[in-house]
């Protein structure tokens, strides 16, 4: 059986109408950004990850943990070569600690790129724009590139642009909430005003959210919980890309006005007398 | 060179190690591989290739961090 899916005329459509994610000087083609926690195993994880199609995956930096016998480096799953490595500062609560992690993170990898998160409130997990700000300002002069995870405060996401990120992170709800895109004007009032790429980080649950968040005419999303807490993470996955690909190819494509009375689809002359 | 051993605080852990031991040395001691543990020494971040170099002191304050799975 040959499908339309299968001679490739899908993506070649995306291909057609849409261009690269331009980030930090570099070019992806996925606009799907994955994180790696909460994996039930690694296996699963990088299945998870090639079915999303994701390029740029997230890591975080820990104490190696000295009482485990053998501990196994995530570096033994994730090829550098494969994956675009992008250390965070998750767990960070002050601008000096978001700034110590950034540096750690850098000198683990391979290059100088970081998702600077300062949180403010453990509960919420809600931003510290204040000290997200100061350590934003101070890895931008340290010559990182950075990817600021922010609430969808235009004031904020205006400082963090004129601070010089790459990239403005809006969370769409809570980090590990499941809940989706309860604010879509919110959203589409910084893809408006911002230059910098916007790209939500956290809340999408599932593929129509991240359909819908796609469908605003943001840049990309960042997802992990969505994907390992799923029961089949790698159909969750393919699911993902595929509804990034369509909200994308759906905001492209410009969708029809809303109105609320009904229009026939079938022409109205011709009818039978 | 030093002898007998001195104590260093390893991620929040006392530890003894020899006297002159580099950090190179502690993190052969741990068996774990220097191309994926980051150093740092008393606050101040260890490039790889001064790992050979420097030289533990008693009371020196060392975190060994590595990448995990994160968001």
């Amino acid at each position: 059986m040959s499908t339309v899916l299968e001679k490739g005329a899908e993506r070649d459509e995306l291909a057609r109408v849409d261009e690269p994610l331009a980030l930090g000087g570099r070019s992806f083609r996925s606009r799907l950004i994955a994180g790696t926690g909460k994996y039930r195993d690694s296996e699963t994880m990088v299945a998870a990850l090639r079915a999303a199609g994701a390029e740029i995956v997230t890591v975080a930096v820990r104490r190696v943990d000295l009482d485990a016998s053998k501990e196994e480096s995530l570096l033994h799953h994730l090829d550098p070569e494969e994956f675009f490595l992008l250390p965070n500062t998750a767990g960070c609560y002050t601008a000096e600690d978001a700034v110590r992690y950034a540096r750690l993170g850098r000198e683990a990898g391979l290059h100088d790129w970081v998702k600077l998160e300062v949180i403010g409130d453990e509960e919420t997990l809600y931003p510290d724009v204040e000290e997200m700000l100061e350590a934003a300002r101070t890895l931008v002069d340290e010559g990182f590139t950075v990817l600021a995870y922010t609430n969808d405060d235009l004031v904020t996401a205006l400082k963090l642009q004129d601070a010089g990120v790459a990239a403005v992170m809006p969370l769409a709800s809570p980090i590990g909430s499941g809940l989706g895109l309860p604010d879509p004007v919110g959203i589409r009032i910084l893809k408006r005003r911002l230059d910098v790429p916007v790209i939500v980080d956290a809340g999408v649950g599932t593929a129509s959210d991240a359909c819908l968040t796609m469908e605003q005419g943001v840049d990309g999303i960042l997802m992990n919980t969505a994907l390992a807490a799923a029961e089949d993470p790698v159909a969750m996955a393919a699911a993902m890309r595929r509804a990034v690909e369509a909200g994308r190819l759906a905001y492209l494509a410009g969708r029809m006005p809303r109105r609320e009375w009904a229009v026939p689809s079938s022409p109205s002359a011709g009818r039978l007398a | 060179m030093s002898t007998g051993s001195i104590r260093i605080e390893v991620n929040g852990q006392t530890r003894e190690v020899s006297g002159g031991s580099s950090v190179a040395d502690l993190l052969e001691q741990l068996e774990l591989d220097r191309r994926t543990v980051v150093v740092e020494l008393n606050r101040r971040i260890v490039r790889r290739d001064d790992l050979d170099g420097a030289e533990l002191e008693a009371g020196d304050r060392v975190e060994l961090v590595r990448f995990v799975g994160g968001g």
